[in-house]
């Protein structure tokens, strides 16, 4: 049995690792095309907007080295799918056939017209991304940074952390409303702006300007925000151009079954931050482009490979470093689902601990807290078994 | 299969806990991972390996 895992991401990778404990036999091509990566391959990513970002850390780690993989690693970038005669062709002709086809090739930051990289405008997605922006960063310089999700907000931490006077624009009305809600997105708005974050909501970007350097960042009323450096987090778009044609279903990614089989098609499969897949947990199309759920789904698409398919319903987590703490996430906040505060409050110091639930269909949906482990490990536990929300709200 | 978690390197996520509630239990202070079965039942294997897997500090090795 061949396998081609196409991506070295961390699903891709972790899907090579999957295969060689559960189908030994199998013999396992890796195409790396990770961009600005010597081997193609990426870096364990959480890191690149901490750590590696506020120099704490000089060099971001490789999530494996090429040696340790016991893969073939081919070095490329897939442009073509061939799903009936089962082959992968690569940028620059080679091709590559399969009896089984893992798409792990993620997603890649979002752009819009006019915002978009170029001197002194970054995204962050890549360690060479991480280490331009860090380097873009000499004492003083002024930062705005446009989009006020996780990634956004946490490069806002760690950059107002080491000294920079920054400005986080969002169009929405509330700092990372899209993965908390409105409430606690207000509440932790807020406190960044106590912590001496400079916050826009409700504000558009115009233009970036300045020409052969960055000079400020137009918002759509009028109002100029100096800037030298400005970051882009404007979420990002899952990368499946390669597959149109393919017979894939493609929508927001690629669709998948509860398996991360693809379906329409035999023999592909995809994990990560490029797989839709319907979640029984939630019973609903789900994309999620977190850590955690790229590593449960290769062993998810490993298993499958190997004959024993498993389903994938994990409780989604993320976590971000933040307001001086570690701001968690178990389950999804749905913008419908009722919210409570069980631990500390809300309109407190920017580091001051919380844990809110919400709930929704009768059922405890999902725990975010901030430096309260203990408490937030209490109702993860509770999440994890299902439990209503009443039993919820009685804890 | 044995399993070990370097406690310099664990952050408390509690995602090893998820994954593999028979093998790794939570310190109630700082989410800290906890064995709590060493050497792993044939039975809890894999979920110890996913648990492993699932450390975004890398801190759990099994084997």
């Amino acid at each position: 049995m061949r396998v081609v895992v196409v991506g070295a991401s961390l699903g891709g990778v972790r899907t090579v690792q999957g295969l060689h404990r559960r189908a030994p036999d199998a013999q396992v091509v890796l195409v790396a095309g990770e961009p600005g990566a010597p081997d193609g391959i990426a870096v364990d990513r959480p890191p690149l907007s901490k750590s590696v970002l506020a120099g704490a850390t000089v060099e971001p780690a490789p999530l494996v080295s090429p040696g340790e993989l016991l893969a073939e690693v081919v070095p490329g970038r897939a442009v073509d799918l061939d799903t009936g005669a089962r082959r992968v062709t690569l940028r620059g002709g080679r091709s590559l056939d399969y009896d089984h086809l893992v798409v792990a090739t993620g997603s890649s930051p979002r752009l819009l017209p006019g915002l978009e990289p170029r001197p002194g405008v970054f995204v962050l997605r890549s360690a060479a991304d991480s280490l331009a922006l860090r380097a873009a960063c000499s004492p003083g310089a002024r930062v705005v940074v446009v989009g006020g999700g996780f990634i956004g907000t946490e490069v806002a931490w760690t950059l107002h952390g080491a000294g920079h006077p920054v400005t986080v624009v969002e169009p929405l009305p509330a700092l990372m409303v899209r993965g908390l809600g409105p409430v606690l997105g207000a509440a932790l708005t807020r406190r960044h702006l106590g912590a001496g974050i400079d916050v826009r909501v409700g504000a558009g970007v115009a233009a970036i300007e300045g020409c052969n350097r960055v000079e400020g960042v137009r918002l759509v009323d009028g109002t100029l925000l100096a800037a030298d450096v400005v970051v882009l987090g404007l979420g990002t778009e899952p990368e499946t151009a390669w597959l149109r044609g393919s017979g894939l279903q493609l929508r927001d990614g690629v669709v998948c079954d509860e398996h991360l089989a693809a379906r329409g098609v035999n023999g592909v499969w995809a994990v990560g931050d490029v797989a839709r897949w319907l979640n029984p947990r939630y019973g609903e199309d789900l994309r999620v482009e977190h850590w955690t759920n790229a590593v449960e789904g290769a062993g998810v698409v490993a298993a499958g490979i190997a004959g024993e398919p498993v389903v994938h319903a994990a409780v989604p987590y993320v976590w971000t470093e933040q307001l001086g703490g570690r701001l968690q996430v178990i389950g999804r906040v749905r913008p419908q689902d009722e919210m409570r505060v069980v631990h500390g409050e809300l309109d407190a110091a920017h580091d001051a601990a919380f844990v809110a639930i919400t709930g929704g269909a009768g059922r405890l949906q999902s725990v975010t807290g901030l430096g309260a482990v203990k408490v937030l490990m209490g109702y993860r536990r509770l999440l994890a078994a299902g439990a209503t929300w009443e039993e919820a709200l009685a804890a | 299969m044995r399993v070990t978690v370097d406690l310099e390197a664990c952050q408390g996520h509690g995602v090893c806990h998820m994954s593999a509630p028979a093998v790794f239990e939570l310190d109630d202070e700082d989410g800290h991972a906890i064995v709590v079965a060493d050497p792993v039942p044939a039975d809890q294997e894999s979920a110890a390996q996913l648990g492993a897997d699932s450390c975004p500090e890398r801190a759990i090795t099994v084997g």
